[in-house]
C-alpha cells in the first residue's frame, strides 16, 4: 500500500541520506532507526508529503502523495502536541478532529480523555497541565482514529510504563484492524503486527 | 468548504477571546499614535481637519501590522499548522478563515473606534461615516496580503521588523484609496469611486491572498 | 530521458559556471562600447536644449537607469516563475544576483532624478507619480533583499523570495495605478516630462545608454552568480577540483 523507493534527502549542504525504499502492507509496521541527525524525522516528513525528496518516489495505492485523497488515509503525530493551551483537553479534541475533516462527537472524546487518565480535566485550560498530560491529550486523538495510515514520530517519549503499554496496546488494535504504521523510537516495545520491517538510517 | 472556513474562524476566534490581551493592545496602539500627531503638529482645527484622513489610515496600516507576526506563529510552535497543512483539504481554504478572523479581531475594532477618534480632529458627520466605512471595506486587504509577509517570514529572526518591509509598500494602494476615500468626502468630491475601488483591492486580496500565503507556509514547513 | 539530462545539464551549476565565466569579458566589453558612444553622442553631440539647458543631460544616465530598474524586476520575477514551476537550482541565484544590480538602478534613477528635479522644479524630490513609484520599487528590492538574506536555508530562500517576487510583480501594476490617480487628485500636475519632440540624436544616446546599462547588468549578474555557485556548492566535487585546479 505504502511505497517508497530511491529516496533521497539532502538538508542544507548535507545528503542525508539516499537510495532509501521499502513496501509497508496492510497490517504492518514499519520501525525507522538511526541515531540523532540520520534523517528519522526527515524521512518521516517525506512521507507525510511536507518535504518534497531530492529524488526518488512515493506512492500511495499506487498513487503519487501530493493529494488530498492521501492526507484523508493519513495521521501524523509529531513531537509537538498540537494542541492550543488556551483551549480545553476536549475542546482541542473537537476542534482538531473538526480541522482534520475527521467525525469525532463529545461522548467519543470524553471516553477518549478518560482512557488516556485525564477524566475530570476535560475543562481545564491545557496550560494548567504537566507536559506528560499534554501529550496524553495528543495521544487521545488516537483512540478514535479510523485512517489506516499512521505516521509517528517517537510517540513513546516522556510517557511512563503504563501509557506505553496503553499506546502500544492502541497501535497493535490498529494493526490489526489493517491498518498500517511507520513510527521513529529509541525503545523496544511490543507490537502485535502483522509483519515488522525495520528500516536502519546511516 | 463554508463550514472549513466557519470553524477555522471559530476557533481562532475561541483563541482571541481568551487571550484579548493581544487584541486590546493592539487597539490601544491605533488609539495613542492617532492621539499623538496633533501633539506634535498643532492644535489648528483646519490643518487637523487636513491631516485627520491621511494620519488615521496611516495608524491603522501600523495596528494592523502589530498582530500579524502571531497570525501563524502561535499555530507553528505548537504543531498545530503541520496538522492544518496535512487535513484533507487545500491549505488555502484554511488561510481564508484565519484571515477573515484576523480581520474581525483587528480591523473591525480599528473601524468601530475610528470615528470616535475622528472627533478629536474635529471631522464632520459625513466625514466620519467615510472613515468608518473605508477602513471597514479596506482593512480586510490589509489582512489578506498581511498574511503573505507573516507566511514568508515564519519563524525567520527579526521576523516582525521583516514583515513590515515587505508587507507596507504592497499596502499602499490600500492607503491611498482609503484616505482618498475620506479626503474626496471632506472636499465634497464623493468617496464613492474611491470606495468602489477599495472594495475591489479587498475582494482581490481575499480570494488570492490566501492561497499565496499557503503557498509560502507549505514553504516554511518544508 | 534525453531532453531531461540536456535541461538538467544547462541548469548545473557545474557546466553554468565556466560558460559564464567565458561570456563575462565579452559583456563588460560591448558595455563599455556603448556606454562609451552612449556619452559621446549624449554630452557631446545632442544639441543644448533650449528651455533646460545642459542640466537635461543626465536623462542620459536616468532614463535607462529607471527602465533597467523596471526590467531587472521582470526579469527577476521571470526566473522565479522558473524555479517555482520546475525547481531548478540556477533560477533562484539568478534572481539573487541580479536584485543588488536592480536596487542600484532603482536607487540611480531616484538619485539622477534628484540631482535633475532641483535645477528643473527646484525641488529635490516631488511626489511625482513616477518618482513615488520607483521609490517603491526600491523598497520592494530591498523587501526582497532582506527577506533572503533573513533565511539561512538556501532553498527556502529562493523559493520564499520567488514567491515574493511573483507576489510583487502583480502588485506593480496596482500601485503604479493607484499613485497615478492619487497624484493626479493631489496636486495641478504641473510637472510634465513628455516631450514628444525629442531630437533623433538625444534617442538614439539614450538607446545606447540603455544598452550599456543592460550589458553591465548582465556581466554584474553573471559576476555575482558564480560566486553564489561557490559558496554554495562549495561541498561538491566540482567545486573542490576547481579550487584545486587553481591552486596549482
Amino acid at each position: 500500500m505504502l511505497e517508497a523507493d530511491n529516496l533521497e534527502c539532502v538538508r542544507g549542504e548535507r545528503r542525508l541520506f539516499a537510495g532509501i525504499g521499502f513496501t509497508l502492507a496492510a497490517g504492518e509496521l514499519l520501525y525507522l532507526q538511526g541515531k540523532n541527525g540520520s534523517g528519522k524525522t526527515s524521512l518521516l516528513r517525506m512521507l507525510i508529503g511536507l518535504l518534497p525528496p531530492e529524488s526518488g518516489t512515493i506512492r500511495w495505492r499506487g498513487a503519487a502523495i501530493k493529494s488530498d485523497d492521501y492526507r484523508a488515509d493519513l495521521c501524523y503525530l509529531g513531537h509537538l502536541n498540537a494542541i492550543k493551551e488556551e483551549l480545553t483537553p476536549l475542546e482541542n479534541l473537537l476542534a482538531g478532529a473538526r480541522l482534520a475533516d475527521a467525525r469525532l462527537s463529545e461522548v467519543e472524546a470524553l471516553a477518549a480523555l478518560e482512557q488516556v487518565g485525564l477524566a475530570g480535566r476535560e475543562d481545564l485550560a491545557c496550560k494548567y497541565l504537566s507536559q506528560g498530560q499534554k501529550r496524553r491529550v495528543a495521544l487521545a486523538r488516537l483512540v478514535n482514529e479510523k485512517r489506516p495510515l499512521w505516521i509517528l514520530d517517537e510517540p513513546f517519549v516522556a510517557l511512563d510504563s503504563a501509557a506505553v503499554d496503553w499506546l502500544a496496546g492502541i497501535i497493535s488494535a490498529h494493526l490489526q484492524r489493517g491498518g498500517l504504521a511507520v513510527m521513529t523510537t529509541h525503545q523496544r516495545v511490543d507490537i502485535a503486527a502483522g509483519a515488522l520491517r525495520e528500516l536502519r538510517l546511516g | 468548504m463554508l463550514t472549513l472556513i466557519a470553524a477555522v474562524i471559530k476557533r481562532d476566534l475561541k483563541l482571541a477571546m481568551r487571550r484579548q490581551a493581544d487584541m486590546v493592545s493592539a487597539i490601544f496602539f491605533f488609539i495613542i499614535v492617532v492621539s499623538l500627531f496633533p501633539l506634535g503638529i498643532g492644535p489648528e482645527a483646519d490643518l487637523l481637519r487636513k491631516l485627520a484622513p491621511g494620519v488615521l489610515w496611516v495608524a491603522a496600516l501600523l495596528a494592523t501590522m502589530l498582530s500579524l507576526p502571531r497570525l501563524f506563529a502561535d499555530d507553528h510552535r505548537d504543531g498545530t499548522l503541520e496538522q492544518l497543512a496535512l487535513a484533507p483539504h487545500p491549505l488555502g481554504l484554511v488561510v481564508t478563515g484565519k484571515v477573515i478572523a484576523h480581520w474581525l479581531v483587528s480591523g473591525l475594532p480599528l473601524a468601530l473606534i475610528a470615528p470616535v477618534l475622528g472627533l478629536q480632529f474635529d471631522l464632520s458627520t459625513e466625514a466620519l461615516l467615510a472613515v468608518t466605512l473605508s477602513i471597514l471595506i479596506g482593512t480586510p486587504a490589509l489582512s489578506g496580503i498581511g498574511a503573505i509577509g507573516a507566511a514568508l517570514t515564519l519563524g525567520l529572526r527579526g521576523g516582525g521588523v521583516l514583515i513590515s518591509l515587505l508587507v507596507l509598500p504592497l499596502y499602499i494602494p490600500v492607503l491611498i484609496f482609503g484616505a482618498g476615500a475620506v479626503d474626496a468626502t471632506v472636499t465634497g468630491l464623493g468617496g464613492e469611486g474611491h470606495l468602489s475601488l477599495l472594495a475591489a483591492l479587498t475582494f482581490a486580496s481575499i480570494g488570492f491572498a490566501p492561497w499565496a500565503a499557503a503557498a509560502a507556509l507549505k514553504i516554511a514547513l518544508e | 530521458m534525453t531532453d531531461r539530462f540536456n535541461l538538467y545539464r544547462f541548469s548545473s551549476p557545474a557546466t553554468f559556471y565556466p560558460l559564464a565565466g567565458a561570456m563575462i569579458p565579452y559583456f563588460v566589453a560591448v558595455s563599455a562600447l556603448f556606454g562609451i558612444a552612449g556619452l559621446w553622442l549624449g554630452m557631446l553631440v545632442a544639441p543644448t536644449d533650449f528651455q533646460q539647458g545642459e542640466g537635461y543631460r543626465i536623462i542620459f544616465i536616468h532614463v535607462p537607469a529607471s527602465w533597467m530598474s523596471m526590467f531587472i524586476y521582470l526579469v527577476m520575477a521571470f526566473w522565479a516563475a522558473i524555479g517555482l514551476a520546475f525547481n531548478t537550482r540556477l533560477s533562484g541565484m539568478m534572481a539573487q544576483a541580479l536584485a543588488p544590480t536592480g536596487a542600484l538602478m532603482a536607487f540611480l534613477s531616484l538619485w539622477t532624478g534628484a540631482l535633475w528635479g532641483k535645477p528643473m522644479w527646484g525641488a529635490w524630490w516631488v511626489w511625482d507619480a513616477r518618482l513615488t513609484s520607483e521609490l517603491i520599487l526600491l523598497f520592494l528590492y530591498i523587501g526582497y533583499m532582506a527577506l533572503t538574506a533573513a533565511i539561512d536555508d538556501v532553498r527556502r530562500a529562493d523559493k520564499a523570495g520567488g514567491l515574493l517576487l511573483l507576489v510583487g510583480v502583480v502588485n506593480i501594476p496596482i500601485i503604479y495605478f493607484s499613485v497615478k490617480w492619487w497624484n493626479t487628485l493631489h496636486q495641478g500636475s504641473s510637472v510634465n516630462l513628455a516631450k514628444s519632440s525629442m531630437a533623433t540624436t538625444m534617442l538614439w544616446g539614450m538607446l545606447l545608454m540603455a544598452m550599456c546599462f543592460w550589458m553591465y547588468s548582465i556581466a554584474m549578474a553573471l559576476m555575482r552568480v558564480r560566486t553564489i555557485m561557490l559558496e554554495r556548492e562549495r561541498h561538491t566535487d566540482w567545486v573542490k577540483k576547481l579550487i584545486a585546479g587553481d591552486e596549482k
